[in-house]
């Protein structure tokens, strides 16, 4: 059943009919052309899709479109100003936390997050939160040291 | 499975060459190897980053590529320098390795090189990239080119200024000549219409590299050259690729492995506006403006599928049903395959041999890269063009031009950077789904494969029973060795210990399920048998793993790394002072021309039924390191990952179907899962460099095997590691002698 969903994508008011079924994610790749954001697994369970939804993370997979109505989502693309990359992307260059780079968006936005919950976070925080998000190359070590970059550890 | 792709379904990604024989027991005596040691050729990584190089040695030089210079780099008269290959990038770093190897001999800035990758329009064939064969093959072809293209520019300004070239100097692409103060660019010459003539000459095969002592681009740790793509979203993989009118594709799948569709009625699906259904030959499918309206039409057309199904064996049966498949004859010094498990392991009374025999099982796993199978396919004039996330662009071509009846030129492949393969994705099966469905549409299609199917429909790592039997003389010493791999393959089965009289190979057998290769593929199994059965001979001798195994190892470089990993993980230490369920393993191989050693502390958790990896321990060595810090997160990736198959990834079937065909039940490594890590990088610039982005998987399971043997008494022969098989209580069994 098509609707008309407001949305504010990155800062940037759309307005998309469509089903309110549809994944958020669908919508964000199909509709609205931001491919930065993964499809990983379609139940929640690897990260790849993370998105900030009114800054809080959520799985773009999991979320219809209906559920955004209204909500200011942030992907990948909205992260950089005028160029200027944010501080976690910063971060992940600087640590060189990629590898195949696939799952890289996820782990950004999930950091992100993070710091806007806890902006001093322990390990042991970093790991609990950090754990839904998968990378199979298995670049965890260097993930987890642009987190804790990111979150002023060092560096 | 589409039957067009069999032919790609090779248990072997590409044969090894075994041309860097002659760095096995590379003659280097003890004292000379320890004193390049302690002339700081040593990388050490505990923790932070330490950075100690000294260069010095001589460069190398083989392999393939293409025979001129034009098919290999271009100069652009507005001084862009393009270096094209048919390699992909997918994690392991080939992109920035072979960048550097351009800029190096180009002597350029990396920054000056656009390396172009695996667009078959465009750039020579590389092979499949596969095999830990970029470094040892396409760099040396990629310097090749790349010093003939800077022989041929320097010629060109010597020609111009009637000087000699050895009177010039090169750098940043800038040929100067000193004492006429003279300089040219190498854009300037790019412009000279003799250039292109003298690109197409054949290179030559002894052209001069720069040796190691003098790399200033290679050996250093280039990030990758297209990383800010990564980090804002900007990069699009295959599976992010959208072209103009673009629909999104679905394809019907069986219930089951081997089931035929007996019936099906298109018309409910396509009644659904905008849905285009295809039906041709065996494929079924449908594509729409959507992924979601083509997902509807999907589960409308599997409605009224019919299927006529086979049996199936299940996981359960799997082992049984491999050894009693097992295709060739099992050769001299074994009888039936049942003797594997009635042998005791004891220490011999004095003046006996004792002989152990046992089997290892070797489970399927799923590679389960984060990019899950991708294809775009567009049609024009006859002549397609696909995107697709492959590792072996030419080989999919000649797919897809054989399954579609084009001829091979009528067929463009690219590959943009792939999100990660791990030996998975050799195949093109999206491709040429997306392809089908886009002639039928008369528009573009994008075929994306689910998580479910790429866990049901890719091909999987070869399950194995790896039969093992091993003679110690009364003395303790290995007399006689078998290692009999039934169907997971022939990388590494055979053994760099001595053993006496041996016998090491693999036999095929009957899979009931696709498989295909992975990341150094049979060396996991192989090499978990091996160092878990060494570990049980060690015992049975009453021998400490580590004496055990140098006894019998004469393998310098080898030595090298499992002495280097003892020493750094206190392992005489930890033999002396064990505590209850805390236990100590280690591990050791060669494949592809690098070594490796590994060692483990486990903590088994009885009460919870676990098995814990508290610290892995790993000395690397794989000849000159040419990107310390890409082959440090390579050699990361690789111990974590294999964490996995050691202890949790197991494919699970039934009926044919695959039961745990998703993240929630299939378990890979989290952060959570990752243990205390210690590596230690051995740097060689005395030898050829060797792939990296596989060996330091191998050693992982095994020493993990054989800690939990130390910390519980029981011997776990298979790989996953069952927990459970562990918390048997059991007071005697202490590992280390």
């Amino acid at each position: 059943m098509n609707q008309t969903i407001r949305l504010t994508v990155n800062g940037e008011r759309k307005i998309v009919t469509t089903d309110g079924d549809r994944p958020l994610l669908d919508v964000l790749r199909e509709d609205l052309n931001l491919t930065g954001t993964k499809y990983g697994c379609g139940e929640g369970r690897c990260g790849a899709c993370t998105v900030l939804i009114d800054g809080k993370r959520a799985h773009a997979c999991l979320t219809p479109v209906a559920a955004a109505e209204g909500k200011a989502i942030t992907t990948i693309e909205g992260l950089a100003k005028d160029g200027t990359l944010h501080p976690v992307q910063e971060a992940f260059l600087a640590e060189e936390a990629l590898q195949c780079g696939y799952c890289t968006p996820g782990m950004i936005l999930a950091t992100v997050a993070l710091l806007d919950v806890h902006p001093h976070p322990t390990d042991q925080q970093i790991l609990e939160w950090m754990d839904g998000n998968l990378c199979r190359c298995n670049g965890y070590t260097q993930i987890l040291r642009a987190v804790r970059r990111a979150a002023g550890w060092h560096g | 499975m589409d039957t067009d792709f069999q032919f790609l379904e090779r248990i072997e990604p590409e044969p090894w060459e075994g041309a860097q024989a002659d760095q096995d027991g590379s003659g280097l005596s003890r004292r000379e190897f320890a004193g390049i040691l302690g002339a700081g050729l040593l990388l050490t990584v505990a923790g932070d980053v330490a950075l100690a190089q000294r260069r010095g040695g001589r460069g190398f030089g083989r392999g393939g590529g293409p025979s001129n210079i034009a098919a290999r780099i271009h100069f652009g008269s507005d001084g862009t320098i393009t270096v094209m290959t048919g390699k992909i990038e997918l994690g392991q770093g080939a992109r920035t390795e072979l960048t550097q190897a351009a800029a190096e001999e180009l002597r350029v800035a990396a920054e000056q090189i656009h390396l172009i990758m695996a667009d078959t329009a465009l750039v020579p064939n590389d092979g499949l990239t596969a095999g830990s064969g970029t470094t040892p093959r396409t760099v040396p072809a990629i310097r090749r080119a790349a010093a003939a293209a800077r022989k041929v520019l320097i010629g060109l300004a010597c020609k111009g200024w009637q000087v000699e070239p050895d009177t010039v100097s090169v750098k940043d692409g800038v040929v100067t000549h000193k004492p006429t103060n003279r300089r040219v660019t190498y854009a300037q010459l790019a412009q000279n219409s003799e250039l292109a003539k003298q690109f197409a000459q054949t290179i030559p095969s002894e052209i001069a590299l720069t040796p190691v002592s003098q790399w200033k681009v290679m050996g250093t740790s280039l990030p990758r050259p297209n990383r800010r793509e990564i980090v804002t979203g900007a990069h699009r993989y295959a599976f992010d690729i959208v072209r103009p009118g673009m629909f999104y594709g679905k394809v019907l799948r069986p219930p089951s492995y081997g089931a035929t569709l007996k019936a099906i009625d298109l018309a409910p699906a396509k009644a659904i506006p905008g849905v285009v259904v295809v039906h041709e030959g065996a494929l079924v499918g449908c594509a729409a403006p959507t992924s979601w309206l083509a997902q509807q039409a999907m589960s409308a057309l599997a409605k009224t599928a019919t299927w006529e199904t086979v049996p199936q064996i299940s996981s359960k049966q799997l082992y049984r049903h491999l050894k009693e498949h097992a295709r060739s004859h099992r050769g001299p010094g074994r009888g039936s395959a049942a003797v594997a498990d009635t042998v005791a392991a004891s220490a011999p009374p004095d003046g006996a041999e004792t002989v152990l025999a046992h089997d290892y099982e070797i489970a399927y796993l799923q590679h389960a890269p984060m990019e899950p199978r991708a294809g775009v396919a567009e049609w024009k004039d006859g002549s397609l063009t696909v995107w697709a996330c492959t590792a072996n662009p030419f080989g999919v071509r000649g797919a897809l031009a054989g399954a579609l009846e084009l001829p091979a030129d009528r067929v463009r492949v690219i590959v943009p950077d792939v999100g990660g393969a791990f030996g998975g994705k050799h195949t093109g099966e999206a491709a040429l789904e997306a392809a089908r469905l886009a002639r039928a549409a008369g528009r573009p299609v994008a075929v994306r494969w689910t998580r479910q199917e790429e866990f049901t429909w890719a091909y999987f790592r070869p399950a194995g029973v790896i039969e093992m039997r091993g003679v110690l003389d009364a003395q303790r010493f290995l007399t006689s060795w078998q290692q009999i791999n039934i169907n997971s393959g022939g990388s590494a089965v055979d053994t760099p210990y001595e053993v006496g009289q041996k016998t090491c190979r693999s036999i095929k057998s009957a899979s009931p399920l696709r498989q295909g290769s992975y990341r150094a593929l049979a060396a996991t199994a192989n090499n978990f048998a091996r160092e878990s059965f060494m570990d049980e001979l060690a015992h049975a001798a009453g021998a400490d793993p580590l004496a055990f195994r140098l006894v019998h190892l004469k393998n310098a470089r080898l030595r090298a790394v499992l002495e280097m990993a003892a020493e750094k993980f206190h392992w005489q230490e930890h033999c002396k002072n064990s505590s209850a369920n805390i236990g100590y393993g280690l591990a050791c191989g060669t494949e592809k021309g690098s070594y490796v050693a590994a060692c483990a502390e486990v903590a088994v958790d009885r009460d919870e039924g676990k098995i814990h990896v508290r610290r892995i321990c790993q000395v690397f060595e794989c000849g000159a390191i040419q990107n310390l810090a890409n082959l440090l997160s390579q050699v990361q990736g690789c111990i974590t990952m294999g964490l996995g198959g050691a202890l949790s990834e197991e494919i699970l079937f039934a009926d044919g179907a695959i039961l745990n065909a998703s993240f929630n039940h299939y378990h890979v490594p989290r952060f959570k899962d990752v243990p205390e890590l210690e590596i230690h990088l051995l740097n060689r610039p005395d030898l050829a460099s060797a792939g990296a982005g596989e060996t330091p998987i191998i050693a992982v399971a095994p020493a993990v095997a054989n800690a939990v043997f130390h910390a519980s008494g029981v011997r776990i022969r298979s790989m996953p590691i069952r927990a459970a098989a562990a918390m048997i209580p059991s007071p005697s069994g202490r590992g280390l002698g």
